[in-house]
């Protein structure tokens, strides 16, 4: 998907993807639900970190807003179908465009000058979001949050996770799919030209401000996609289940797995998934010996998350995507002599 | 009808905060300009400092002249080695990448107090009298007020030092031109070694006072963000800039706090935030860097 001109698909690709989508279809009729309940989690993060991975990997920017926006998807959702019940594609539709509308209003004035500035401001707005999400009670509901109905399907109730999954898994491959033919226009080539070297990309035409507002947008509208996929997922949507930690979980999952390719921010963010989820299961066994070994949790994560972040960008700043093409390209020169 | 005294109390308050969140500021400043690194962590090194001083004096019993010495020399100890092991591997990478690695140093911060202290909040030992103290008419409390004194003494005396000391000419040289620097024998790693070392001390000190003040929880860090705030209105190379922006943003605060509630203090800082970065993105009187052609 990230080679740039493929006239035909070559026989090694075209394998890949008929066994992926075999296994997609295959999935929810083989595996058990917790495990469909983990997939759900990860192909939503997943929309999350590409579109953090197009402003950051892609652009040069960074943002720590990420989690803020998905709150922003997640309560336009769940007041849409409170007020104005939609079909739920056009509410999802609608959940990433507020949020892509929000984000370029934070966008604006910080875009107008240094990269850096954007991550700041991004600070500044998960800040006054919480506040507006916590205190505005007449429409949030205060933090006792929104709870939604499933979604509905020509009136079958979505609210499993085996049938959740036939709108959460497709919306993150089309997303996916979409961001990786992205970097084949003229617009992802901008973003990219402007990550190299912002002051060329400008000799060369390319507005830096509309540029990098449109790409802000695009990172803002996939997480306002995924923060409506998260409310139909949970069904209760609260102030603080978007604090700036899940901003920098989305900030590593894309550092972990590699910075500015698709593959890393796919790799990252099922990676990251299931680190919290290893995390309760070694803590688990723990319990043994240590009574109250699961009440730490949250503080290890964040130490994990933090390490991971650092570890990755001092000693493989390319993401795991690298390592496991270091490790294809290896075996590929073993086979062919 | 405006009640002047209360009025003239809480402009004490702001005042005090003000101090608080100008000494953090001045640490954040000085790795700024040194090294050009933003350094999310300073917040959290703050708490560190005052977690530390916690541990010496309520959890050991040392008494307050020992332990103030060797949290600053902790905190020195730390940022010399933080800068060594994670921010100069970093040279030479992008901006936004250095400025990750602070994000990903403060939540292994955060992570290691919650572990090591829990997640309750305790206070600290202070020295100070209970009595209170009267200007004029205004009540202050007495922490406050010592707070404000010590914070004000080491601004003052940081600054002079930074302007008379011989040693400060290779640090200005550093933040101007370091590659000319460098070339001039000025010895650039040793200035950024030192520059983190200064300014982890100054964050870990001032983790002293704000906690002596306001208590301490793994939470702290939210003041580091606030301190962020202050830096970059102030303008992010401007000590000046920033002094003025953590009076204004300590003023403001406290003005809302009391007048409004305390839930309503952090959005009112990054309201003045967002607004700064609206008309004046380079902050009161931080220099308008001009990347464009």
């Amino acid at each position: 998907m990230t080679t740039l001109s493929t006239p035909a698909l070559p026989r090694r690709q075209a394998t890949v993807l008929a066994l992926s989508a075999v296994a997609f279809v295959a999935a929810p009729f083989v595996v058990s639900n917790y495990w469909l309940y983990w997939i759900c989690l990860m192909a939503i993060n997943t929309i999350s970190a590409t579109g953090l991975n197009i402003l950051t990997g892609y652009t040069g920017l960074s943002s720590l807003g990420q989690a803020a926006f998905m709150g922003v998807g997640a309560y336009t959702l769940a007041l849409l179908q409170q007020h104005l019940p939609l079909p739920f594609p056009l509410a999802l539709l609608a959940a990433g465009l507020v949020a892509a509308i929000i984000g370029l209003v934070v966008g604006m004035p910080s875009l107008r000058v240094k990269g850096l500035y954007l991550a700041i401001a991004t600070i500044a707005a998960s800040v006054v979001l919480e506040f507006v999400f916590t205190n505005w009670q007449s429409v949030t509901n205060g933090t006792k949050g929104l709870t939604l109905a499933p979604a509905s399907f020509f009136g079958q109730p979505l609210d499993q996770p085996g049938q959740l999954y036939w709108v959460i898994v497709p919306t993150a491959i089309v997303l996916v799919a979409m961001a990786a033919n992205l970097f084949r226009t003229r617009v992802g080539r901008a973003f990219i030209a402007i990550r190299d070297r912002d002051i060329s990309a400008e000799v060369l035409g390319i507005p830096l401000l509309r540029y990098k507002l449109m790409s802000f947008g695009l990172a803002s509208f996939y997480a306002g996609v995924a923060g409506g996929l998260w409310a139909f997922f949970f069904r209760v949507v609260t102030p603080d289940a978007f604090p700036i930690v899940l901003s920098i979980f989305f900030l590593a999952a894309i550092i972990v797995g590699g910075l500015g390719t698709i593959a890393g921010g796919v790799i990252g963010a099922i990676f990251m998934t299931l680190v919290p989820e290893l995390l309760r299961l070694v803590f688990g066994l723990l319990t043994a010996w240590v009574p109250d070994a699961m009440a730490v949790i949250p503080s290890v994560r964040s130490i994990i998350f933090g390490a991971l972040i650092v570890g990755f960008l001092l000693f493989e700043p390319q993401g795991i995507a690298a390592i496991v093409s270091r490790i294809s390209r290896r075996s590929r020169a073993r086979a062919s002599c | 009808m405006i009640d002047w005294l209360f009025l003239a109390e809480v402009t004490l308050a702001g005042l005090g905060t003000g101090a608080l969140l100008a000494l953090p500021g001045v640490a954040f400043v000085l790795i700024y300009k040194a090294t050009k690194v933003v350094n999310l962590a300073i917040g959290e090194t703050l708490m560190l400092g005052a977690y530390a001083y916690f541990a010496l004096t309520s959890g050991l019993g040392w008494p307050l002249w020992l332990a103030v010495p060797l949290v600053l020399a902790a905190g020195g100890g730390f940022g010399a080695l933080v800068e060594r092991i994670m921010i100069r591997p970093m040279l030479g990478s992008s901006a936004i990448s250095v400025f990750m690695v602070t994000i990903g140093l403060g939540a292994m911060i955060v992570g290691a107090v919650e572990l090591a202290w829990g997640l309750e909040p305790h206070r600290l030992v202070t020295h100070t009298s209970e009595a209170p103290l009267f200007i004029g008419e205004a009540y202050v409390p007495r922490k406050t007020a010592a707070a404000f004194g010590v914070a004000t003494l080491v601004i003052v005396v940081l600054l002079l030092v930074l302007r008379l000391w011989p040693g400060s000419l290779a640090l200005r040289a550093t933040a101007t031109d370091p590659g000319a620097a460098y070339s001039c024998g000025v010895s650039v790693p040793r200035v950024y070694s030192f520059s983190w070392a200064i300014a982890s001390m100054i964050a870990a000190g001032a983790g002293i006072l704000v906690g002596a003040v306001a208590g301490i929880s793994p939470g702290m860090g939210v003041f580091g963000l606030t301190v962020l705030a202050v830096v970059i209105m102030g303008g992010l190379d401007s000590v000046l800039g920033v002094l003025l922006a953590a009076l204004l943003v300590g003023f403001a605060e406290s003005v809302v706090v009391a007048y409004l509630g305390g839930e309503y203090k952090l959005i009112t800082t990054f309201a003045l935030l967002l607004l700064m970065l609206l008309v004046r993105p380079h902050g009161l009187l931080g220099t308008a860097e001009i990347d464009r052609l």
